[in-house]
């Protein structure tokens, strides 16, 4: 076997130094009723090449490359060469969390930048360093609000993910917090804000919301911010389109961002690794989950960085720990923290101006669900066809279409969200715009 | 001194921040093909940001400089053995990352219909097969992100088994030898915990178990082999008595790497039990993920799996998300699909005898090093290790030198440090885990190492208090860290 760095001969003096004749010994104490007796019923194992070969013939049975218009929540976007060729470093790649400050500075430097970067982007004073993903990010955002107000439920837009909303429930399900769901308007596609406020109550801890919205739409957060607060519940702003933050007003009233940051990282990668991150004020500090970086100094007075705050933390308080969460996706957000500082102040500005630019061109040439501003995806009506004879014909003419609604919102089963980001060329959004025609689809 | 270390220049960097400067960059976009838009204009003035204050700004050469030179202070498998017990820091094969990267896999979309994605699904339709066969489980979910998130999916599908017979129940019982991640796991389950003492064994005291189960438990959370390295020789009756009274049991399975070919939980009856990806099945780290937790169970509980589940039709996989009685989704999309590439690219590597194989080198480089360094260190349990060893502080600490100052001055000898002060059962710990893919020579080496700090601890112990000496940056004061937090870079004013 390749990957084991012993010959039979160095196995043999090492059981002689253990006094042992087989290694079958090594077992002695698993009772012999429990072990398996035979081989474990796998294909035998493969060279290299081979592996290879299977998974590139997986990758071929997919059909990628082509011009996609999916986003809701995972989307393609440019990432520059370095951040593949740093961040898959062996020094990065395979070091474990940096418990030990001391051969560990570079990747916990990394995370220390990668937390501000995100403040500024967000306006928060703290950030994490990172969740699973947006979706288990915007859940434990909601159990901190929770511990943060001492009240019990949440009141979440309908016009957030509906997976993000499945895993809230699914995690609020055993704690006894009800969730009650806010109306977006039938004509913005935004959140209803009266509805919403109608909605919060002394017991609300949280009001959720994600902008841009599932549907693309900006939402009005600082309005809605002063409903929730005006009924003692804070604020949470969720975001699935990291690339949105680099035009987008970070809302200053928020109390936790809780967001996804594929965007910034990896390319879709059929649903992950990706990258969640929760960033929240410093008061409330202490109710947040996750490891966090901090800055300290050496014996010898040099700066030098550490995880800290570790109180909060399930190694630490066990049953009592804000979140059981302890691995958590260091790399994904050392590719995010590359990934910025590659694009820069400027470079991201400019990302995110295409990206809008480009959806607004193919928006223009199509019928609109909304009315609401929107940033890089929108709603489209499927007046000649159903959304999914829409895909096939795009599918028909290599193009990888939008995301049919119905599945999620009945009442939009006639629509479709399309996405559109720098990847795109104009001729493929013509090409689009063509077969949302009458007759287009033939 | 003894080691593999000797020390070299290593290059100094600031933060990003301190060497931006204005109008540089890293990156430059191809020309817009359409017509630019005003962004106040179709989004309102009020909701475009003013320029991002104190964001990066630095010409490509150097990011990768900035980055390449922090690498430089990281520790990492690639370069050396890396014994962090429990964390099973084996060597993580690089053709995995290739097969990650294969761009028809990198590329997919979690939405694209999923006659588009048959790579896809086929790959996570082997691993779950695989990983069935290997724990001796009816059925796996890949959902979950890590080992954490498994135990969270696995407690809410005891839950909800419970819950359709009629009472979820009240309590979980942890032994105190246990993984803090596990009562962390019970309390967000909505469980209280009730923590039950190890015997003098390290092991949970079969006499007195039955008595513990009330009618109130809903399950054990076991950890097999235990935290100190040890087998739970007991685990088949155990179960038997948690089902005789109508609670399960659930086994965290991040110990794996010590059974895997050799016995399997599934037919000890262990009922749900949750796998580090990261850990056994050699995906890389990352410095603290990217990992994946699948979460396998027996068939009655296959039900409340998170949906959607993989389900074949007329040939060809699809996702089915009729599942009335499921937990519902623990995260959005399917899983770390990256990382579970990774997976099944080991085992399709290592096949049956190479993973038997990986499991017997571990256990056999465990036991090497705990015989080497017993005449040294104090052991506290003295039954057979599996693929971890725990020693004590204890004749150390007359020095005045602590497991951390050993761990520190470990680093100066070339090698990252084990797990220091855990599990908490044993005071002062030392937690080795040599793993499968240590070379005799370095397991020698480490050997020495360890010998000669022993020795330092008698002779000089202000030496081992005070370490590292070598390395670039000092012990590191995480007191103040903790008292006065900097969680961000600031500007100075
Ligand atoms: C015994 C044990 N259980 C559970 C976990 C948690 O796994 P993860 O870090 O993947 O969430 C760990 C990892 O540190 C562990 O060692």
């Amino acid at each position: 076997m390749r990957f084991l760095p012993k010959s039979d001969a160095e196995r043999r003096q090492m059981l002689e130094a253990l006094g042992l004749e087989s290694v079958e010994e090594l077992f002695a104490q698993i009772p012999p009723e429990l072990r398996l007796g035979r081989p474990l019923a796998l294909e035998p194992g493969r060279s290299e090449f081979e592996v290879l070969e299977f998974m590139r013939a997986c990758g071929r049975q997919n059909k990628t490359g082509l011009p996609c218009f999916l986003g809701a929540g995972a989307y393609y976007h440019y990432r520059p060469v370095v951040v593949e060729t740093l961040a898959s470093r062996g020094e990065f790649l395979t070091a474990y969390t940096p418990y030990q400050a001391e051969i560990s500075q570079g990747l916990l430097t990394a995370i220390f930048e990668f937390q501000t970067m995100i403040c500024q982007l967000t306006g928060m004073d703290v950030a994490n360093a990172s969740m699973y993903d947006g979706s288990t990010a915007m859940a434990e955002a909601a159990l901190m609000a929770r511990r943060i107000t001492g009240r019990e439920h949440v009141v979440v837009a309908a016009s957030v993910h509906p997976e993000y909303r499945e895993v809230l429930r699914t995690y609020a399900h055993n704690q006894a917090i009800r969730i009650r769901e806010a109306p977006y308007d039938p004509e913005s596609g935004a959140v209803n804000v009266r509805a919403a406020a109608s909605l919060l109550d002394d017991n609300t801890a949280a009001l959720i919301i994600q902008s841009p919205n599932f549907f693309g739409v900006v939402e009005p957060l600082g309005e809605l911010a002063e409903a929730a607060h005006a009924a003692g519940a804070l604020l949470i702003h969720a975001f699935s389109e990291a690339v949105s933050l680099g035009l987008l007003a970070p809302c200053e009233q928020a109390d936790i961002v809780a967001g996804e940051l594929q965007s910034f990282a990896l390319p879709p990668s059929y649903g992950g690794p990706y990258a969640g991150v929760i960033a929240t004020r410093e008061k409330f500090v202490r109710q947040l989950p996750g490891r966090l970086v901090g800055q300290t100094t050496d014996t010898r007075g040099n700066r030098a960085f550490c995880l800290t705050l570790a109180t909060r933390e399930q190694h630490i308080r066990r049953e009592k720990a804000t979140s059981n969460i302890c691995t958590n996706q260091a790399l994904v957000a050392l590719m995010a923290t590359i990934f910025m500082t590659a694009y820069g102040k400027q470079g991201l500005r400019e990302l995110a101006e295409q990206n809008l630019a480009k959806a607004h061109y193919l928006a223009a040439r199509l019928p609109l669900r909304f009315r609401g501003p929107f940033f890089n995806e929108f709603v489209v009506r499927c007046e000649a066809q159903p959304p999914e004879a829409i895909n096939r014909a795009l599918a028909g003419r290599n193009i990888i279409g939008g995301l049919p609604l119905g599945r999620f919102y009945p009442e939009l089963s006639d629509c479709m969200l399309l996405c559109v980001t720098e990847m795109i060329r104009r001729e493929d959004m013509d090409r689009v715009a063509e077969v949302f025609q009458p007759g287009g689809a033939a | 001194m003894t080691g593999k270390a000797r020390s070299h220049i290593v290059q100094d960097e600031p933060l990003v921040f301190e060497i931006s400067a204005p109008g540089k960059r890293g990156c430059q976009l191809p020309p817009l093909d359409v017509p630019a838009v005003d962004a106040a204009e179709v989004l309102g003035a009020a909701n475009v940001r003013r320029e991002i204050e104190g964001f990066p700004e630095l010409s490509e050469v150097e990011v990768v400089r900035h980055f390449t030179r922090l690498s430089t202070w990281n520790y990492a498998i690639d370069l050396g053995m890396y014994p962090l017990g429990s964390c099973t820091m084996k060597y993580n094969p690089r053709a995995n990352e290739a097969a990650a990267s294969v761009e028809g896999l990198l590329w997919a979309h979690p939405y694209q219909p999923e006659e588009t994605v048959q790579g896809c699904l086929e790959i996570m339709a082997r691993l779950e097969r695989a990983l069935a066969e290997i724990t001796g489980m009816d059925a796996v979910s890949l959902q979950p992100a890590a080992g954490a998130h498994g135990e969270l999916s696995g407690i809410l599908l005891i839950r909800a088994l419970l819950a359709s017979r009629g009472n979820p129940r009240r309590k979980i019982l942890i032994p105190d030898s246990a993984h803090g991640t596990n009562p962390a796991t019970a309390a967000i389950a909505g469980y209280e915990v009730e923590n039950i003492r190890s015997n003098e064994r390290g092991m949970i005291d079969i006499e007195a178990f039955p008595s513990l189960v009330t009618e109130d438990v809903a399950a054990l959370m076991i950890t097999n082999p235990n935290t100190l390295g040890v087998f739970e020789v007991n685990i088949a009756r155990i179960a038997e008595i948690l089902h005789s009274k109508g609670a399960l049991l659930y086994m965290d399975g991040a110990n794996m790497n010590a059974l895997v070919g050799i016995t399997r939980p599934g037919d000890a009856g262990v009922d749900v039990l949750h796998l580090n990806l990261h850990k056994t099945f050699s995906t890389p780290h990352g410095g603290g993920g990217p990992g994946s937790g699948p979460v396998a169970v027996k068939k009655e509980l296959e039900p409340f799996l998170p949906k959607p589940r993989l389900k074949q039709v007329n040939g060809q996989w699809r996702w089915d998300y009729d599942r009335p009685q499921s937990i519902g989704r623990v995260r959005a999309f399917y899983g770390n699909f990256g990382v579970l590439v990774r997976a099944l690219a080991y085992i399709m590597a290592c096949g049956p005898e190479g993973l038997r194989a990986a499991t017997v080198d571990a256990v056999l480089n465990s036991n090497y090093v705990r015989k080497k360094l017993e005449p040294y260190y104090d052991l506290p349990h003295k039954e057979p290790s599996m693929h971890e060893c725990v020693f004590s502080d204890r004749r150390q600490a007359r020095h005045g030198v602590r497991t951390m100052d050993i761990a520190k001055r470990l680093i100066d000898y070339g090698f990252h440090p084990y797990t220091v002060a855990f599990p908490l059962i044993v005071p002062g710990a030392l937690m080795i885990e040599p793993t499968e893919s240590e070379s005799l020579r370095e397991l020698d080496l480490f050997i020495e190492a360890m010998i000669a700090i022993a020795r330092e601890a008698e002779e000089n112990p202000e030496l081992v208090r005070t370490a590292p000496h070598t390395t670039r940056t000092s012990r590191v004061d995480e007191v103040t860290a903790a008292r006065k937090p900097i969680l961000r870079w600031r500007p100075e004013r």
